[in-house]
């Protein structure tokens, strides 16, 4: 029990630290603004649709309101779940770019490496605190959300919009330590923060901007006519492009959150007239909509672990000098 | 007998084709200071960061107050305190917040972090700017700090690598000074790399000298000088106020002594060279030939003589 207890203090320590410095820094006070005005622009945006919104009865889902206030817009801006695939990543690289590069310039990773410590205690304390953080500012900015919507409209909410707002900020948790783990790893890797920052930028770039791009000039090169091919040929290579496309981690969170966040989303790919036949235009019950999204997360989880045990491995047994 | 507190053994380090630390064979004993003294990159901050398991050694063991340091550096680092040559600190914490961010970390119990804090920082003389940035120190401060760091754990042994790099004379001594009395008082085991020879030769009870990975002699400087001029060690000059006409009617008689080796004469100045220290006696025999006697000068090799022979027959050999 004592040793146990020894061996978790200066994890602790360490994460007490970590925390305490992201919240006095002018990063992360930058973009907890960022974020807060986007919340605020979106939310300002569906607040003011939302009659429209509820009162479309041809949407299966108009009856769940606080759904409706993340993903509603008038076109003018995009809803606030969009702006997240956007703006997570980059929270994400920013906690964590010169997570080790920065500690190795000033010379304090070796006297922090030479204190009874484990290497990757280190390594977990700084994606841990990373992630409280995160953790905290979308929990607040969620219930924020709710509170206002109750105090605004006065309409009851589901029980099912809860556990659905909750999904969607534990997946958005999920791909901010996608990014933060991602961005770790660059700064173990390369000695300037400045490198492993732009790196981390470029990938976050080359997957939003280009990746899409580069999937379909590859795939139209070597797809076959349309027109030539039976239907369940077609169904075959939709389904591949598809499968390319969610390489992508923000491809991954995307899907994963708009099933969440809409209800009636039955699939992620492309349906038949058959599967279609009979079926009702309602919404799934929260335990469909995260079969559907299993996938994805997994997925997204897998990639975070994959990133953070590269970073170990970069990290255990690399020699540490300043 | 007593027993060695850092002991390494045949200890390799190869970066590529380049041996850093070649087959180094070393004990440090307690309570002893231990000056590595080397030229930059001859593989003394190598060595450190093997001792405590912050790189892994490619053949040997460094053994450190009974662990492997390879094996277990966790139970290594509780008892060794360890400042790097550039030291750095967190610059948006205090001075206090920053050693009681380590004393923390080596589960110093939180009642006590407080006064210990204080203590050490007594100690090396920082108490009145705890609650200063560590960003507005001074190289000098940020020394003493780091000793202050590594003090609050309350080690055996410390490590001090290049301790007084880019500090002014007056910072030097006073850093030394209280490297020596912590160890005195403290009972502490230093071990200092260093290429500075002055300021090794001021504090260090032994020394080893290091040149391309390989230990070249170790021991106090007076076993280094005899390791190194061998017999003929000691030098005694004479100055007398009469010049010394050639040929020296007394040289026929010294010459007959068995203890002296060689005779020099330059003007009125004589030099003996012999294997033991025949100082009083020859004295005595000048004043009974009634030579006017001004100046006695027994001649010790410093480190300075000792370090340059060194460097001088290692660059012969490349």
């Amino acid at each position: 029990m004592k040793s146990q207890s020894d061996d978790t203090r200066p994890f602790s320590v360490m994460v007490h630290k970590e925390i305490a410095d992201h919240i006095r820094s002018w990063r992360f006070a930058i973009l907890i603004a960022l974020i807060v005005l986007t919340f605020i622009a979106s939310m300002y945006v569906s607040l003011a649709n939302i009659k429209s919104a509820i009162g479309n009865t041809n949407d299966p889902d108009h009856v769940f309101l606080y759904l409706k206030l993340l993903t509603t817009t008038d076109n003018s801006i995009p809803p606030f779940h969009v702006f997240l695939s956007f703006l997570a990543p980059l929270l994400g690289i920013s906690l964590g770019f010169d997570a080790i590069n920065s500690e190795q310039n000033s010379g304090t990773l070796t006297r922090l490496m030479a204190q009874p410590i484990y290497r990757d205690n280190l390594l977990l304390a700084k994606f841990v605190s990373a992630l409280v953080i995160v953790s905290g500012l979308f929990l607040a900015l969620a219930l924020l959300m709710i509170g206002g919507g109750l105090v605004l409209t006065g309409v009851r909410m589901e029980p099912q919009e809860l556990i659905r707002i909750f999904g969607f900020i534990v997946i958005t948790i999920a791909y901010v330590a996608f990014w933060l783990s991602l961005s770790i790893m660059l700064s173990i890797l390369f000695k300037q923060a400045a490198t492993s920052a732009l790196t981390a930028i470029g990938i976050w770039l080359f997957f939003t901007i280009f990746y899409q791009i580069v999937i379909n000039v590859v795939v139209k090169s070597f797809l076959p006519d349309p027109a030539l091919l039976s239907q369940a040929q077609v169904i075959y290579y939709n389904d591949l492009i598809l499968n390319l496309l969610r390489v992508a981690p923000n491809q991954l969170y995307s899907d994963a959150i708009t099933t969440l966040l809409m209800p009636s989303v039955r699939s992620l790919g492309p349906v038949t007239m058959e599967q279609m036949a009979g079926a009702i235009p309602s919404p799934l019950p929260f335990k469909e909509s995260v079969m559907i999204v299993w996938p994805q997360v997994s997925g997204l989880i897998a990639s975070t672990v994959g990133c953070f045990a590269l970073a170990y491995f970069l990290f255990m047994r690399r020699e540490i000098r300043s | 007998m007593k027993d060695p507190i850092i002991q390494l053994k045949g200890l390799t380090k190869q970066y590529g084709c380049l041996k850093a630390v070649d087959d180094l064979n070393l004990d440090v004993y307690k309570g002893e200071i231990f000056g590595l003294l080397g030229p930059n990159g001859a593989g003394k901050t190598t060595t450190i960061l093997m001792m405590l398991g912050l790189t892994d050694p490619t053949s040997g063991t460094a053994c450190v107050c009974g662990h492997n340091a390879t094996s277990s550096p966790i139970k290594v680092k509780k008892k060794v305190g360890y400042m790097p040559d550039s030291v750095g600190f967190y610059d948006n914490m205090t001075a206090l917040e920053n050693l009681i961010y380590i004393g923390r970390l080596n589960g110093v119990p939180e009642n006590e972090l407080q006064t210990r804090a204080a203590g050490v920082l007594e100690i090396v003389g920082l108490a009145a700017d705890k609650h200063k940035k560590t960003s507005a120190f001074s190289r000098g401060m940020k020394q003493r700090l780091g000793l202050a760091d590594v003090l609050i754990k309350n080690p055996d042994v410390i490590i001090l690598d290049e301790p007084t790099l880019g500090i002014d004379p007056t910072g030097v001594r006073d850093f030394l000074a209280l490297i020596k009395q912590l160890s005195q008082k403290q009972g502490l085991t230093v071990l200092l790399s260093s290429h500075h020879l002055h300021h090794v030769q001021q504090v260090c009870d032994r020394v080893g000298i290091f040149v391309n990975g390989k230990l070249l002699a170790q021991g106090d400087i007076g076993a280094l000088s005899g390791q190194l001029f061998g017999t003929d060690g000691h030098i005694t000059s004479i100055t007398v106020k009469q010049a010394i006409t050639q040929p020296w009617l007394l040289e026929p008689e010294l010459k007959q002594w068995e203890a002296i080796k060689q005779i020099t004469i330059n003007k009125n100045e004589l030099e003996f060279t012999c294997s033991r220290d025949i100082t009083p006696s020859l004295v005595r025999l000048f004043v009974e030939k009634e030579y006017d006697v001004i100046g006695v000068h027994q001649k010790n090799y410093g480190l300075d003589d000792i370090y340059q022979k060194y460097f001088e027959s290692n660059r012969t050999e490349i």
